[in-house]
């Protein structure tokens, strides 16, 4: 390990910035609590544990109680399963298939380009709040139909952001030799675009997971996302919406942790660690 | 002495690496520049003659820091000026000539307001004054309609217009000493004639003291008078141009020199091989979409055709926009021909890749210019070779890992390069590997796209010298684009000159200098700098010609 000037850390020939430190331990410890919830929690998500609602912080309830008077640390640490695990399935989901469609229409070019990117664009152009309104009145609101609703409204955005990227790449002259060999679309996009737009893609992971985790904590917020007696975090800020009169942890805490991670995601993404060049002599 | 302009002592500069390393990129670097004096910096990329150059104005690029000696222009220390004191000498005592003239000027600004905004800046003189001056320099610097040509904007004037014009912008300000950094590089060597002219009458006619850099050593003999010969940031041989040139004293020298003057090449012609490995007939190639008449928006191929026999190889040489690279791409199938006829070893070739067979794809290869593009950056080099070993000889394991090291041994690499990316490789390395990958599929020919111009002379030497062998060893052809002429004679049999998309003529690459017939090619051939230092003032060419073929 070296120290170099401006808070900068390296090891193993990358080098990492104290904010994308801090951000990365804020990211871990969610996955790890998303992870680990059952064992974490003290007391069952549903069961009602106090007479008094919207308690205040006290020993026995870390985080104080909600509006049923439930034991809110154990519902945030269950909210970060479905915000955390709901808005990753989303995200992968809807980058899978933005970032193949648009190396495959960079690769192949024409009129399958020239299709797909208008279909997807006028996908696009449907509010995705509005598109989330409509698919949860058609066929209600279950985890699966919200993580295929989220993938599809954030897929659009990804293809365009991957094939502007894979274009550029798709006129290098390595790709063009290996069209010359002969080669297959199958084959230059996996061997020859894809590993050379693998890090700006995965910027552009984490942007959308923090979208995914906004509007699906939007959705949840009016209602639609995930149902009672389970909650996401975004779903536990309405439900305790009431509290703010009272000044009680149980909306505050919600909302904390949401923008923890949210900001958390934005802070790593611009600050990865970047590859040292200079590798010695 | 005492009417020393610029005097570098024991210069040193260092950059720091991102892992917080440093390199010595300049080590102890002397000598002075005379009034009314041109001094030209010469080497290889990364010999640091640009660094040394742009300390001159107290500038280190990013990174990079004057880390000892000293740089005195007209008696100020510029190794250890404030910002604000460097403001206020760069453009008024030095001034810079970059090497792309087309990205230093700003393309929404009229070029005259763009050259009289370094007096304005240094509150010289009146813009009315200014205009006036920058009308004569252009006058001086032969520009046509010196009287208009600061009302248009930068893309409406040639490439070697605008260079002359970024010359008149330094030289406004009346500077001491004019930076001159590869200003030519970028030009045809039709233009690069008008443009040195320009350079030296303006320059012979003041006490203006100059610094050019530059990698060719023909261009630099006509302009210099006196040459310094650098490599990894240090000087090997300094002398009169005439010196250097007639009698080189360093060993570094005598390989750049020797460097200029090509091998004659001597073709293994076996009179009884007739067999015609390409034959290219009345081919149309172009861009944009397909007219009624069957034709492209725009044609950039015109009714060529051209034979290649076994074994030997052809040149195809023209100036930039001429259509050479267009017919590699159409012969490859890169780019479909819109008609004509290509045979390949006498049998027709698809004019679309896609529908040839792989077999004809692998005896037809293409290698093209900059090796930094054509190797995947984030791929071993192994992988790279292994691929066409695989895709064409279903090579795998054991075999597929040997033959990539003999790939390697042919193009004269250690085998342990295999397991490096293309970035942590030289830029001749990555030649030879672009290569290979070329060889691995064991092809009858190789188009080569201009494959030794992004190279240092003595590396293209090499690579040169490199072809030549393969072809003795594995009996191949290639098909060489250059506009380099004496890279084509090096390594060709027969010579094409295009121009404009047609091809003007064929000639036997020995005697090309004296039996060219056509205007067009005359012009080309006279117009390729000589290792003489009367050259530029001695040739001659008729302005007519020079009027209708290069782009003034």
């Amino acid at each position: 390990m070296m120290l170099v000037s401006g808070f900068r850390l390296s090891y193993w020939g990358f080098s990492f910035n104290l904010v994308g430190i801090v951000a990365s331990v804020v990211i871990l410890f969610w996955a790890v609590v998303a992870i680990f919830a059952p064992l974490l929690t003290p007391y069952p998500i549903g069961l009602i544990v106090d007479y008094d609602y919207f308690g205040p912080m006290t020993s026995e309830f870390w985080l104080g109680t909600d509006y049923l008077g439930r034991d809110m640390l154990s519902r945030v640490l269950y909210g970060a399963r479905y915000t955390v695990g709901i808005a990753l399935a989303g995200v992968f989901l809807a980058c899978f298939l933005g970032v193949t469609l648009g190396m495959a229409a960079a690769s192949i070019g024409g009129l399958f380009d020239t299709v797909l990117s208008r279909f997807l664009d006028a996908f696009n152009s449907i509010p995705s709040l509005l598109f989330g309104l409509v698919v949860v009145a058609a066929v209600g609101s279950t985890i699966p139909v919200l993580i295929i609703t989220l993938a599809l409204i954030y897929a659009p955005g990804s293809y365009r952001f991957s094939r502007a990227l894979a274009v550029n790449i798709n006129t290098m002259d390595f790709v063009t030799v290996a069209k010359a060999r002969g080669e297959g679309t199958l084959y230059v996009i996996r061997e020859e675009i894809f590993p050379n737009i693998i890090s700006p893609v995965l910027a552009d992971f984490g942007l959308r997971f923090v979208w995914i985790v906004l509007l699906l904590s939007g959705l949840s917020f009016l209602g639609i996302g995930v149902q009672p007696p389970n909650a996401d975090w975004g779903a536990l800020v309405r439900e305790n919406l009431g509290a703010l009169p009272f000044g009680a942890p149980a909306v505050i805490v919600p909302s904390f942790a949401i923008a923890s991670l949210t900001i958390s995601v934005n802070m790593l993404i611009d600050n990865l660690p970047q590859r040292v060049r200079d590798q010695g002599e | 002495m005492k009417d020393d302009l610029a005097q570098i002592r024991d210069l040193q500069v260092t950059a720091t690496t991102d892992a917080g390393r440093q390199i010595a990129i300049i080590k102890g670097v002397s000598f002075d520049i005379a009034k009314g004096e041109m001094v030209a910096l010469i080497g290889e990329s990364g010999s640091g003659k640009t660094t040394i150059a742009l300390t001159l104005m107290g500038y280190t690029r990013t990174g990079c820091e004057i880390t000892g000696g000293s740089v005195l222009l007209k008696g100020k220390e510029m190794a250890s000026l404030t910002r604000a004191e460097a403001a206020k000498m760069r453009g008024a005592v030095a001034a810079y000539v970059p090497q792309s003239a087309a990205s230093a000027f700003n393309p929404s600004q009229k070029i005259m307001d763009q050259v009289v905004e370094v007096s304005r800046i240094h509150g010289l003189m009146s813009d009315t004054q200014a205009q006036e001056k920058a009308v004569e320099l252009f006058r001086a610097l032969a520009l046509p309609n010196p009287e208009i040509i600061g009302d248009r904007f930068p893309h409406q004037v040639s490439g070697g217009q605008l260079q002359r014009l970024s010359a008149a912008m330094a030289l406004i300000a009346d500077p001491a000493l004019m930076i001159f950094d590869e200003p030519t590089t970028a030009l045809d060597v039709t233009t690069q004639v008008e443009v040195l002219r320009a350079f030296k009458s303006v320059m012979q006619n003041s006490d203006i003291g100059g610094v050019y850099v530059s990698h060719d050593l023909a261009v630099v003999a006509q302009i210099a008078d006196r040459i310094v010969v650098l490599k990894g940031g240090e000087v090997q041989e300094e002398g009169t141009a005439e010196q250097i040139l007639t009698a080189p004293q360093h060993p570094y020298t005598k390989q750049l020199v020797a460097a200029f003057k090509p091998a004659e090449y001597a073709t293994p012609i076996d009179e009884a091989i007739t067999d015609t490995i390409l034959d290219v007939q009345n081919t149309f190639a172009g861009y944009g979409l397909i007219g009624k008449d069957g034709m492209p928006a725009f044609v950039a191929l015109k009714d060529i055709s051209l034979t290649l026999k076994r074994g030997q190889n052809i040149g195809v040489i023209g100036e930039s926009g001429c259509g050479k690279s267009t017919l590699a791409r159409t012969i490859a199938g890169l780019l479909p021909r819109a008609s004509g006829d290509i045979q390949f070893d006498g049998k027709p070739l698809q004019a679309d890749l896609k529908d040839r067979s792989r077999e004809h794809l692998r005896r037809l290869q293409i290698v093209f210019q900059f090796a930094d593009t054509a190797l995947n950056p984030n791929k071993p080099i192994g992988t790279i070779l292994g691929r066409p070993l695989s895709f064409y000889h279903n090579m795998g394991g054991r075999q597929k890992e040997k033959r990539v090291e003999e790939l390697l041994d042919m193009v004269h690499l250690p085998t342990s390069l295999k397991y490096r990316l293309p970035g942590e490789l030289s830029g001749g390395q990555k030649q030879r590997i672009n290569l290979a990958r070329a060889l691995a599929a064991e092809p009858d020919l190789i188009l080569c796209d201009e494959i030794t111009s992004a190279l240092d002379t003595v590396v293209a030497a090499a690579i040169l010298d490199l072809l030549k062998e393969l072809q003795n060893e594995l009996g191949l052809s290639y098909l060489f684009i250059s506009h380099d002429l004496s890279t084509v004679q090096a390594i060709c049999d027969d010579v094409v000159v295009m121009y404009n998309g047609e091809k003007v003529e064929q000639t036997k690459a020995a005697d090309m200098m004296h039996a060219t017939t056509h205007p067009y090619s005359k012009l080309l051939l006279s117009s390729v700098p000589k290792l003489d230092l009367g050259w530029l003032d001695s040739l001659e060419q008729d302005p007519e010609l020079m009027r209708k073929f290069s782009d003034r």
